[in-house]
């Protein structure tokens, strides 16, 4: 169903965010690595979040540019820019009573117009969809009688219904209990492995970050402060630099990922052995 | 989505696309619901409206109404009972109920909140205070009222717009200072009301409790005109404003102009509640009850505009009837829709309370 990729390249330079008040962001230069899962990490108010809005134009650069395809965002007509590059939000809200079918449908904007109103082809990205976060029994059912992980993975169909190249999630696993988080990370990793789409997304969890990520992008105070693969990255000078953190870095069991284990003032068995 | 531990990267392919005959069904099911509950809403606005013209001092057949509509009747008095005496007030309540409900729901869906209608939030008031002025203090009528009315309408929507704008549009703030805009207008139509002439006064009255009796042909004209141009606009706009519904930022990730996109709905629903508040004056909670009413009979959440337009017409048309031929006094109409909308917004308030939205 969904088109052939392109290699896309979404990229910060120079780039200042902000509020209202103080710049959150200052003067940050990313290259999205194309093709792959990144992921942003940081301690609260670290500008992550604002980083992936200015990704997503949902906030306008104070200076310097987001651009995409070679092209700042700001030059795009906004429907094209929906076409390739699609946002799911922190804490995305919809209407009283509105249908799983309904809300996924409503993904399908960017490519209906004036005059394309609703096709085929949106039925069967709708249908692929919901397929794919394994929603199509909840189709007829109102988003308020779903349960938090349900709806989660409606949002991220609604989502994968407006079928673009990059996907950008700004901490999709929020709210969701450890075994949903897993789900909707090896879910985000069959689309990037199957379809190429490209992932930037803003997680908490450091350790579902490194698993999962092919590139992290770690966050200081509006700039960045590493940048590479989990095993290049994460390191405990890193964790305590970044979130101000005594820990231990060991090797995931499961992948051999970097895995951080924080070192509280209590319960320590024995002094640490690294 | 159990996976066994050295889990080898086996990705099954996510997007297969399949069952999109399923949602297809889904999809058209809803929709049968919906053009259904729209066709019941219009049904029921034509019997009332042809109730209208029936019923009266000398009661006329559905087949004289309906000839004499299509000016097929040969009968001068028929005609002239149907067409002369009872028509412009049908013609007014239909109209008027439409406009309001029409831009009710616009309100309403931009703003994500059943009290976030146009005559709650001083919008309507905004456009008596103009109207009232204009005909008191500047001796207007026909077009320089309906004018008037829709500077007034203007002006309130651009003043709580404008105080409550903080990066985007909040529902909650956008109703509180409404509510206060509201109250600001309204004792300011008294204070103009006090300033008229005596023989001004039952004149000035129906910019404070609307009726559906006295419109004007003009104002009357105008308002059918501005709906005939505001329907087609508010349906093209629908599509735009499900998006809108989502929320500022999914709204502009999936590509719309957010700001754009949203003061062209406004200005559509201030337009029709500016020349509806012209023609029959502030007729309370018709915008604020038919938008609920109408999303309730067309189901989930999609559509509803065209049956908002007629359950507003509804509302007006069964108002005007109650108020004319039911009551032993006749009353203006806005007296019956007051009195109809009060309890409603009442329960509003508790339900909403208590599922922790609302006002």
């Amino acid at each position: 169903m969904t088109h052939d990729l392109r290699a896309h390249d979404l990229r910060a330079q120079r780039l200042t965010l902000g509020y209202g008040g103080a710049d959150i962001v200052h003067d940050l230069d990313l290259v999205v690595p194309d093709g792959r899962i990144s992921v942003i990490v940081g301690a609260n108010g670290c500008g992550k979040s604002t980083l992936l809005r200015g990704l997503a134009r949902l906030l306008k650069p104070r200076s310097g540019t987001v651009s995409l395809d070679g092209r700042p965002l700001g030059d795009w007509r906004s429907t094209d820019v929906a076409r390739v590059l699609g946002l799911l939000p922190q804490s995305p809200v919809a209407p009283d009573g509105i249908s799983v079918g309904d809300l996924v449908g409503r993904g399908r904007y960017p490519h209906q117009g004036w005059f394309r109103r609703w096709t085929a082809e949106d039925d069967a990205a709708v249908a692929a969809a919901l397929e794919a976060t394994g929603t199509t029994d909840l189709a007829s059912r109102t988003l308020s009688e779903l349960s938090g992980g349900q709806r989660q993975r409606v949002w991220v169909a609604m989502t994968l219904a407006q079928d673009t190249d990059l996907v950008l999630l700004d901490e999709p696993t929020t709210f969701l209990d450890i075994s949903h988080q897993v789900e909707l990370l090896d879910l985000l990793t069959d689309l990037n492995r199957t379809h190429g789409k490209t992932i930037v997304m803003v997680l908490h969890d450091l350790n579902l970050a490194c698993r999962y990520a092919d590139h992290i992008v770690a966050m200081k105070s509006g700039r960045i402060a590493a940048e590479g693969t989990p095993s290049d990255v994460i390191t405990s000078e890193l964790v305590a630099d970044v979130f101000g953190l005594a820990c231990q870095v060991v090797p995931d069991p499961v992948s051999g990922t970097p895995m951080v284990v924080p070192c509280g003032r209590h319960h320590a068995a024995a002094p640490a052995v690294v | 989505m159990t996976s066994t531990l050295p889990r080898e990267p086996e990705p099954r392919d996510p997007m297969t696309p399949d069952g999109a005959s399923e949602v297809a069904a889904v999809r058209l099911r809803a929709l049968g619901r919906s053009v259904a509950a729209t066709w019941g809403t219009a049904a029921l606005a034509a019997v009332l409206f042809v109730a209208t013209l029936m019923i009266g001092k000398a009661d006329v057949s559905v087949g004289e109404v309906v000839t004499s509509l299509l000016g097929l009747s040969d009968d001068g008095g028929i005609d002239f009972i149907v067409r002369d005496l009872r028509l412009p007030t049908a013609a007014t309540a239909l109209a008027v109920g439409a406009a309001l409900g029409l831009s009710g729901i616009i309100f309403q869906k931009l703003l994500a909140n059943p009290l976030a209608s146009p005559d709650f939030v001083g919008v309507s008031s905004g456009a008596s205070l103009f109207g009232v002025a204009g005909v008191v203090i500047f001796g207007l009528s026909g077009i320089g009222t309906s004018a008037m009315a829709l500077l007034g309408a203007t002006v309130s929507a651009v003043l709580i717009y404008l105080l409550a704008w903080r990066d985007g549009i909040s529902g909650y703030r956008f109703i509180l200072i409404g509510i206060g805009v509201q109250s600001f207008m309204i004792a300011l139509t008294g204070y103009v009301i006090s300033r008229a002439d005596l023989f001004e006064v039952p004149e000035a009255m129906t910019w404070v409790v609307g009726s559906v009796g006295h419109a004007g042909s003009t104002e009357l004209r105008i308002v059918c005109l501005v709906l005939l141009l505001a329907l087609p606009a508010a349906l093209v706009l629908t599509r735009t404003l499900h998006v809108l519904e989502l929320g500022d930022d999914t709204a502009t990730a999936l590509g719309t102009r957010v700001e754009v996109s949203r003061i062209a709905l406004i200005g559509v629903s201030i337009v029709l509640v500016g020349f509806a508040t012209a023609a029959a004056g502030p007729l309370l909670f018709v915008a604020l009850m038919a938008g609920p009413i109408a999303m309730r009979l067309v189901g989930g959440s999609g559509g509803g505009l065209l049956a908002a337009a007629f359950v507003g017409a509804s509302i007006v048309l069964a108002a005007n009837l109650f108020s004319q031929h039911v009551l032993p006094e006749p009353v203006p109409t806005g007296v019956v829709t007051g009195a109809i909308g009060a309890p409603y917004l009442i329960w509003l308030m508790v339900t909403a309370n208590r599922e922790g939205r609302g006002g």
